[in-house]
């Protein structure tokens, strides 16, 4: 049945296009024709708009204690309420918010462009190659990342942090750690589309014209193979958003007073039956920062492959 | 075929002999000891944990460590826990049952909720279904699961006191009784557990299937007649199956491994919960035990999944 | 009170109507001391007696299942490998030792006949024996006899250093010798104020001769009887799984009657204490939660419910803050924070006088901890006997400033002070525990109103609390400006506790940083007062000398206690428990039963 597989990418496509467009606009064009891609890039922007500005515009301290004001709902005087210190939860958010984004968006990348390239060189190279690189992630799958991680900050932390500073050394170190736990399966995704998509008849025609190893990956099998890496590049950006919480208890994420939104969820967990706010906030954060995420994937990826028909 | 996993078989020796090597190495290197707690402790002298110490051979370099388990390990002595100087294979023993029952059953519901909402949202795109599918998949990975676990518990065993949140692995009644508390002390660790897992396995399934539904072929699956489930069904699924195995056999490692935070949580006595107090405790042979027999899963399972590429898709081709 | 009035009052208590808790409370209250007031009756012949038993059950057995919750569970099962307290009291449920502590401090006889003293010949005039007469007729649960032969063994078996016994320290340097057939007199080497040690508490359980005696020393792992306990205790061994249960049924023989009220008995492991907390208090589940070091708020609200309550027994346990008065951030042979060295902005009394009005304590009570927090001056806080009523504490922010505004400390355009070209700069470690999070927010926001500049540093607790040499972010290392934790009282005699500050057990790179003295703080007077304590018979004299320990150690500020940690534990409403803060939770579980 796979054998009826007659995908010819240029088919429904090459009617559509007119020849004097480049390919990046027509993507951008077709991009721009996905409604909830758009709104996902929106909203994207606004949350980053918020918590790049936000702290300029609200201007309450993120440490203020005050236990007179603790575990308050919101109010006009704090919007998002406040956590059992009586600290203000919307300062907190929009602070902690820059590093959760940064941190969530630049392991996610770490680990798309690690797991990608290295499952494009597996499922091209095979034999030898193949073996070597997924005896690789088979070890990386396997590692316990709990004394990983240990030995890790034990080794290195206070290298870095002598070599570019506190913030900056903390923060490469928890993205190539949190990236660097990631990348196995989108390097496993990506290697079985490859496998499979190499032997196609697209595939096989471009390589009878004579394209060259490269541009048979770039453009033919890469854009095809998208699919589950956008999936796997949303969920690990949550993911990520949520492991640096879990790093900060082990003393690898940034020091536990600055209020992350994975730490702020971890510290309203207890209390979630009477301060459910608390929790609300960081927890639809998130929530809307993946939603996002994914629409724009989503677009993404129907922009960049020519079959679709938008 | 058979060849070719017999020499995939082959070459797996040479990789776990290095992977127990490196993680053999990560684990003496990482700081902390196994006596920690006796150093807190003031009545304790010094000497007994230096002497504990030698006496379980922490002591000696790294190499001499590694050939002494390597050896014992290919005689089939897994060494004894330091922390409760049992054998490490009677403690995994006793946990297994328990991490295969509850980490099983929550893989299993994951799939049987991934795989008929991913491919009837992906069959239509946009609609309501697919929105109100994919805004609960979003929500379901979004949270973590030390969240939901939390929710689960103060809506269903403390609102409602519907079911109890404390795992007991001995459960002192008989009969349909023993079966019915079992089923109700597990129905949570497993629901938070599967939902999570469904909710990312939805959004590739559904992706896999998008790819593939509106390949020319399934159009002319369509147009010789045949009816909508039999092309999806026949045509589409087989076809978008190969990143559901591939995120499957990754996953089924865990089935051994356990879920360390639902463990902790419902205090499921799985492997799980073993593997982070033995870390915790750096208890060395546990950890080394329980990560060894993971990694040979990983790579059998991802063995497995090689093979089966080749039956979705007869044109892969083993070189 | 004229001394009439005294008399009868010490008569009251010996009769039992009064209880030495509040006869102490009374004198204290009339101006007395407490040591003073508790040597008042020992010199009027109330030796320190039993507490009077509020047991009720009038039958043995007939209480069903008594489940208990430990969110670490018990992980091995003979008492002389125990490696925390969970390992002690799943040990307990099965073994007992001779006397155990109650809450005041007092001694119980549990395998022993009677508590020694000088009265009844069991303590020797020159301090130098005990004698301990044990209780005929104990049966160990596979029916041999409990004799003075276990307790002899006990004290070879853990004495052996091949044993590796982590009871070590309380019997290698005494000599057990048996009088007769149930008595065993302990020999001490120098004279002992402090004899109730061996075969006392948690490290005087004892296990039978007649399985272990084959398995001393080197091959003591491979005593079938480590995993399956025969003891003297209340609940005979039915089944473990380390980490996770322990499991024990009623012992139809136990040596006392009417005892135990459970027909079994479950220890239930793993978890954390918040859902251990709900497990008691919201879902009745289990019966009791140990240790459940919860902030009070949500303790507090959870007994809203109904079904459980929190019980607080006081220790010796304290939260403090050490100022290292070493330089962390220098190197010298070998090592930072070596004790040659001065710490360059603490070496100015003046800003540790500031560190100390800049702790809140009773924020931090009041906000963080609760009543599982008490705000405190002193680092030796119980028993009563010897806690100081000398030394203050007060929270001012202002005076602070002051203080660093006289000394010279002037704040820069950044509002940090500064002097010298030094910056009020410092970094603040602990282990990662939220009440000890919010505790360093507290005090980094105090400091920066005085301008000083706190950077916190949490590290997790099983690095900070390792013993690893290689490791740079331990609490004995010490590599930091600032460090708080908690240092855990034993047993309710403080010579073991007020050792953290004798010179010669500064932890240094030469002893692996293994000496208990982690403050790094050494002072003559401090020292020649503890070396007296150590051999000081008359126990008011010797209370007198740990007070003025603490006062020194206090008026240095080179630590700041913060709070003393009670235990809290939570128990169903109907479960009565008594417990102690000086021995395991256990230490009378034969005494548990349930209301109606």
């Amino acid at each position: 049945m796979a054998g009826l597989t007659l995908a010819s990418p240029t088919a429904s496509a090459a009617p559509r296009a007119a020849p004097s467009i480049s390919p990046g606009a027509e993507a951008w064009r077709r991009f721009r024709r996905h409604r909830l891609a758009l709104a996902g890039a929106l909203i994207l922007a606004l949350i980053m708009l918020a918590v790049a500005l936000g702290p300029l515009l609200w201007t309450v301290p993120i440490n203020e204690i005050d236990f007179a004001a603790k575990l308050q709902r919101p109010s006009w005087s704090h919007p998002l309420g406040t956590d059992d210190l009586g600290q203000d939860l919307l300062a907190r958010m929009l602070y902690g918010g820059r590093i959760s984004l940064a941190v969530g968006l630049a392991a996610m990348v770490i680990a798309v462009v690690v797991g990608t390239i290295v499952g494009a060189i597996a499922g091209m190279a095979r034999g030898g190659v193949d073996a070597l690189l997924m005896w690789f992630t088979d070890l990386f799958l396997s590692l316990p990342q709990l004394p990983l991680l240990l030995l890790i900050i034990y080794l290195f932390r206070d290298s870095l942090k002598a070599l570019v500073g506190t913030e900056a050394g903390v923060f490469i170190l928890i993205v190539v750690v949190i990236g660097g736990f990631r990348w196995m399966p989108v390097a496993r995704l990506v290697r079985a589309q490859f496998m499979s998509l190499r032997e196609k008849e697209f595939v096989e025609a471009a390589r009878a014209l004579g394209a060259s190893p490269t541009r048979q990956v770039v453009r033919h099998i890469l854009p095809n193979s998208l699919g589950p890496v956008i999936v796997a590049g949303t969920i690990d950006v949550a993911n990520a958003i949520i492991a640096e919480s879990t790093l900060s208890f082990l003393g690898l994420g940034f020091p536990p007073d600055i209020p992350t939104w994975g730490r702020v969820l971890f510290d309203a967990k207890d209390l979630l039956d009477v301060a459910p706010h608390w929790a609300l906030f960081p927890g639809t954060a998130i929530f809307l920062t993946v939603l996002s995420i994914n629409y724009i994937g989503d677009g993404l990826r129907d922009a960049l492959d020519p079959r679709r028909v938008m | 075929m058979g060849r070719y996993f017999l020499r995939r078989l082959l070459i797996a020796i040479p990789s776990l002999l290095g992977i127990s090597l490196v993680l053999f190495t990560v684990l003496a290197l990482a700081p902390g000891d196994p006596f920690e707690e006796l150093a807190t402790n003031p009545n304790v002298p010094a000497e007994v944990r230096a002497n504990l110490r030698t006496q379980f051979g922490l002591d000696d370099p790294v190499a001499v460590r590694y050939v002494r388990w390597f050896s014992s390990m290919t005689k089939g002595d897994w060494g004894f826990s330091f922390v409760s100087r049992v054998d490490v294979d009677k403690l995994i023993l006793q946990r297994l049952p328990v991490t295969l029952f509850v980490i099983g059953s929550s893989q299993l519901l994951a799939l049987l909720i991934a795989l008929p909402i991913g491919v009837y949202a992906a069959t239509r795109p946009y609609s309501l279904f697919d929105q109100v599918a994919n805004t609960f998949a979003f929500i379901g990975f979004s949270l973590p699961t030390f969240f939901t676990g939390i929710l689960f518990i103060l809506v269903f065993s403390i609102q409602l006191d519907w079911l109890p949140f404390v795992y007991r692995s001995d459960i002192a009644e008989t009969g349909w009784r023993w079966w019915w508390e079992h089923a109700r002390q597990a129905l949570m660790p497993i629901a938070v557990l599967g939902l999570f897992q469904g909710a990312s396995w939805t959004r590739y399934v559904r992706s896999a299937v998008l790819d593939v539904i509106r390949l020319d072929y399934v159009t002319t699956a369509r147009s010789k007649g045949l009816g909508e489930i039999a092309v999806v069904v026949k045509h589409v699924v087989r076809n978008a199956m190969i990143p559901v195995v591939t995120l499957v056999a990754l996953q089924m490692p865990a089935i051994f491994g356990g879920a360390i935070v639902t463990e902790q949580i419902f205090r499921v006595p799985g492997i799980g919960s073993l593997l982070i107090s033995s870390i915790l405790a750096n208890d060395t042979p546990v950890i080394m035990a329980v990560t060894f027999v993971l990694s040979c899963l990983v790579i059998l399972f991802n063995l497995l999944a090689d093979l089966l590429y080749g039956w979705l898709d007869p044109r892969i081709a083993y070189r | 009170m004229d001394e009439k009035g005294l008399h009868l009052l010490i008569d009251e208590v010996k009769q039992g109507r009064v209880s030495r808790r509040q006869f102490i409370q009374t004198m204290v209250g009339l101006g007395l001391t407490a040591p003073l007031a508790s040597q008042m009756l020992t010199y009027s012949g109330v030796a320190q007696a039993q507490a009077k038993s509020t047991y009720k059950p009038t039958k043995r057995g007939g209480g069903g299942a008594l489940k208990v919750l430990w969110w670490q569970g018990a992980t091995l099962l003979n008492p002389h490998f125990a490696i925390g307290t969970k390992d002690q009291d799943g040990s307990r449920i099965f073994y007992e030792p001779l006397a155990a502590w109650d809450t005041d401090g007092d001694l119980v006889p549990i395998l022993a006949a009677e508590i020694p003293s000088t009265q009844n010949g069991g303590l020797s005039a020159d301090g130098k024996s005990v004698t301990w007469k044990l209780k005929k007729n104990v049966q160990w649960h596979d029916g041999k006899p409990f004799t003075a032969d276990d307790a002899v063994f006990n004290w070879e078996y853990a004495s052996d250093p091949a044993t590796a016994s982590v009871n070590i320290g309380s019997y290698k340097d005494v000599r057990v010798e048996k009088l007769d057939s149930h008595t065993v007199r302990v020999h001490f080497q120098k004279p002992a104020p402090f004899w109730a040690d061996a075969f006392v508490s948690t490290r005087g359980m004892i296990i039978p001769k007649h399985l272990f005696d084959a398995y001393r020393g080197a091959k003591s792992r491979d005593a079938p009887a480590n995993l399956k306990p025969v003891g003297t205790g209340p609940y005979k061994f039915v089944d473990f799984k380390p980490g996770d249960m322990v499991r024990g049924q009623i012992n139809t023989n136990y040596h006392e009657p009417n005892r135990p009220y459970f027909d079994t008995i479950e220890m239930k492991g793993g978890g954390d204490a918040v859902s251990a907390a709900r497990a008691v208090m919201q879902t009745a589940e289990f019966d009791y939660a140990w240790n459940v070091q919860v902030e009070d708020e949500i303790l507090l609200r959870m007994e809203k419910d109904g079904k459980g309550r929190a019980d607080i027994t006081a220790g010796g346990n304290v939260e403090f803050i050490q100022l290292n008065p070493t330089d962390p951030w220098t190197e010298v042979e070998g090592e930072r924070s070596h004790a040659k060295t001065k710490h360059p902005l603490f070496s100015d009394p003046a800003v540790r006088e500031a560190m100390n009005l800049l702790v809140d304590r009773q924020a931090v009570q009041d906000h963080i901890y609760g009543r599982t927090g008490v705000a405190t001056r002193n680092f030796l806080n119980n028993p009563q006997r010897f806690r100081s009523k000398t030394v203050k504490w007060e929270f001012s922010v202002d005076k602070a400033n002051q203080l660093l505004e006289s000394a010279g400390w002037k704040r820069g355009s950044d509002g940090i002070r500064a002097k010298d070209g030094k910056k009020l700069k410092l970094v603040f470690q602990t282990s990662i525990n939220a009440p000890r999070q919010k505790t360093q927010a507290v005090i980094k926001q105090a400091c920066q109103k005085a301008g000083i500049e706190i950077e916190i540093k949490a590290i997790t607790a099983s690095v900070f609390f390792s013993s690893d040499v290689g490791n740079l972010d331990t609490y004995s290392k010490f590599y930091c400006d600032l460090q708080m934790y908690t240092t855990t009282m034993t047993q309710p005699d403080p010579e073991i506790f007020m050792d953290q500050y004798v010179s010669w057990l500064v932890a240094t790179k030469e002893n692996k940083w293994q000496g208990r003295n982690i403050a790094r703080w050494v002072n003559d007077e401090y020292d020649k007062a503890y070396r007296a304590a150590q051999s000081e018979l008359d126990p008011v004299k010797r209370a007198a000398l740990f007070i003025r320990m603490n006062d020194l150690i206090i008026e240095s500020r080179t630590v700041i206690p913060v709070v003393f940690r009670p235990r809290v534990s939570t128990v169903s409403n109907k479960l009565r428990a008594p417990l102690s803060g000086w021995d395991s939770d256990f230490w009378l579980l034969k005494d548990w039963y349930r209301e109606a």
